[in-house]
């Protein structure tokens, strides 16, 4: 056990250096969400009232797209990993199964902290003005590394299940219908009534109302729950999931031979 | 001289439960001696890298038992993972990572202490003759290259039994013979290798003992030579036009067989024998479309020695791990 930490590590140094010199992998992390941000706030921002400045209220929104976005090249690293021999390697020799795992999960938080980073910054220079202490700031943070935490979970889980790398991409397209079915770019009282029912019970809208909520001291929506239980509903969404997909992904990963 | 692997009636199947297709394996013994090179050579299909991934604990065996350095490969997998090395049929390297960074974070993994890392990896890189294009990206290195990447990664830790799965399929024959080098000077160094392969050249090359894996058990075992003589020497081949001209060339010669339109005698090789050969041949006054010396092939091995040929098993090929 005393090698974990070290093995962790090592996987993870690994990780991200196979993240930062795959081009693909760096345009989704970097240039896409940036893109994106733009799109929302310069073409569709001038015609969506949302009740305070649109770039307020989006930018969590384009964070966690660009952490679905992300979590599809790890879906791909994963499945590189099992089909190209390399799990073989690790499973002959004295490491723990998961660390493979886990040091995929670990880089790809690193990955999207960078991505969060850049896109807050981006977002201020575009005139984003929250007025969150320093506390709040890591509160909020700290909230989307829980979210990147289980979605890429599922992305790990998802790339050890498939036999392709296409398979694997294909998760992309999943996951990025969540947080457009969520309060994440528009309020979800807009939606028609069968969509706000899933958009309101789906882990996406709590994570978006606590982050905006923490950055803007506004905490809309969310059929007008106090803060605190809109976050603590936010929390136990993505604990849980991050748990049920960390452990079917280790399942996944040491049934398949 | 004691053996630092066996393995005692190995079956797997793949199948689903109550399915007919047949094992993988079916009974399998194998015995590899402390220091020496055992070569199982076989088909596709034949069972050869089922048999690894058991004995490199990724697999677990439905009958029998295997050991490893006197470890059970399913009891005590650990300590068998601590001895062992596995370059599987894909080579297990990351592209976008330098020479030196790969073999360096194999090292750690293998926890090895910095220091040690740091100086293992100088040296095989040097050994293996990769150190001028260790600082590049393995993506961009020749496949011979990654190839020897590959097996360097896996001897960091100086293992005492190293499993090679087909280790030169799909190399030109400069990188073959490289890697066959490269493989001698592990055996130097006292490392007990166990290879599968479906080149007869590269078990003749490499290893002391050969097995012969087919149907998911070992038909022959020997030496390179004991083999060899049950297979038969080489031979003249003509291959005739006509009906009639078969039956009047292989008249002529003692010895000769008959396959369709072919024609087959044994030969030593030697000029004068096949130049004897030949002018029996004129003097029945047949032209051969063709001829040629041909030495005993895979195909020949198998025909001999398991009555079919040696190709892929299409019963087998399908959701079977190759």
């Amino acid at each position: 056990m005393s090698h974990v930490l070290s093995d962790v590590s090592t996987m993870t140094t690994r990780g991200l250096r196979l993240v930062s010199r795959d081009a693909d992998a760096m345009i989704t992390a970097v240039v896409l969400p940036v893109i994106i941000l733009l799109m929302f706030v310069l073409v569709f921002g001038g015609a969506l009232d949302t009740g305070t400045e649109y770039i307020n209220y989006v930018t969590p929104g384009v964070i966690l797209l660009a952490a679905g976005f992300g979590a599809a090249n790890t879906a791909m690293a994963v499945e590189r990993d099992m089909s190209g021999g390399m799990v073989d390697r690790l499973r002959s020799m004295p490491v723990s199964s998961w660390t493979v795992l886990s040091g995929h999960v670990v880089a790809s938080l690193v990955k999207n902290l960078v991505t969060t980073a850049i896109v807050f910054g981006v977002s201020i220079l575009l005139g984003f003005r929250p007025a969150a202490t320093a506390l709040e700031w890591l509160a909020a943070v700290g909230m989307i590394l829980l979210f990147v935490g289980w979605i890429t979970w599922l992305a790990a889980f998802v790339g050890v299940l498939v036999r392709s790398p296409d398979a694997a991409g294909g998760f992309s397209f999943f996951v990025m219908f969540l947080p457009y079915v969520s309060s994440a770019f528009v309020p979800v009282d807009t939606l028609p009534g069968w969509l706000r029912g899933f958009a309101e019970h789906q882990p996406v809208t709590p994570v978006i109302e606590t982050v905006r909520g923490l950055l803007a001291g506004d905490v809309a929506g969310a059929g007008g729950t106090a803060p605190g239980d809109v976050a603590a509903l936010a929390i136990t969404w993505c604990v849980g999931l991050g748990l049920v997909f960390a452990v079917a992904a280790g399942v996944a990963f040491r049934a398949r031979r | 001289m004691t053996a630092i692997v066996t393995a005692e009636g190995l079956g797997k199947s793949f199948g689903r439960r109550g399915s007919t297709s047949p094992p993988v394996l079916d009974g399998l013994d194998l015995e590899l001696q402390e220091g020496a090179v055992l070569a199982l050579l076989g088909p596709n299909g034949a069972g050869k890298t089922t048999t690894v991934r058991i004995l490199s604990t990724l697999l677990k065996p439905d009958a029998g038992r295997a050991t490893v350095g006197g470890f059970d490969v399913v009891r005590d997998a650990r300590r068998v993972r601590e001895i062992i090395s596995l370059t599987g049929q894909q080579v297990a390297v990351d592209d976008k990572l330098s020479g030196a960074e790969n073999l360096t974070m194999m090292g750690r993994l293998a926890h090895l202490p910095r220091r040690v890392v740091r100086d293992r990896v100088a040296e095989l890189l040097t050994a293996f003759d990769l150190a001028d294009a260790a600082s590049r990206h393995v993506g961009t290195w020749s496949g011979g290259m990654r190839r020897r990447l590959d097996l360097a990664a896996g001897l960091l830790t100086r293992p005492r039994v190293m499993f090679l799965d087909e280790p030169t399929t799909g190399l030109d024959p400069r990188s073959r013979q490289a890697l066959w080098d490269v493989v001698r000077g592990v055996v130097a160094d006292g490392t007990s290798v166990l290879l599968t392969t479906q080149y007869l050249e590269e078990a003749d090359r490499l290893a002391q003992r050969i097995a012969l894996v087919d149907g998911g058990r070992i038909v022959a075992d020997g030496t390179p030579a004991q083999l060899k003589r049950q297979v038969g020497e080489a031979g003249v081949e003509l291959t005739l036009a006509a009906a009639a001209d078969v039956e009047r060339v292989a008249a002529a010669l003692a010895g000769a067989t008959v396959d369709g339109a072919r024609v087959r005698v044994p030969t030593d090789g030697s000029v004068a024998h096949v130049r004897s050969v030949l002018s029996l041949v004129e003097d029945t006054g047949v032209a051969p479309e063709h001829w040629e010396v041909r030495a005993p092939s895979l195909d020949d091995v198998f025909l001999t020695l398991t009555g079919h040929a040696g190709q892929e098993h299409p019963a087998r090929t399908t959701g079977v791990a190759a």
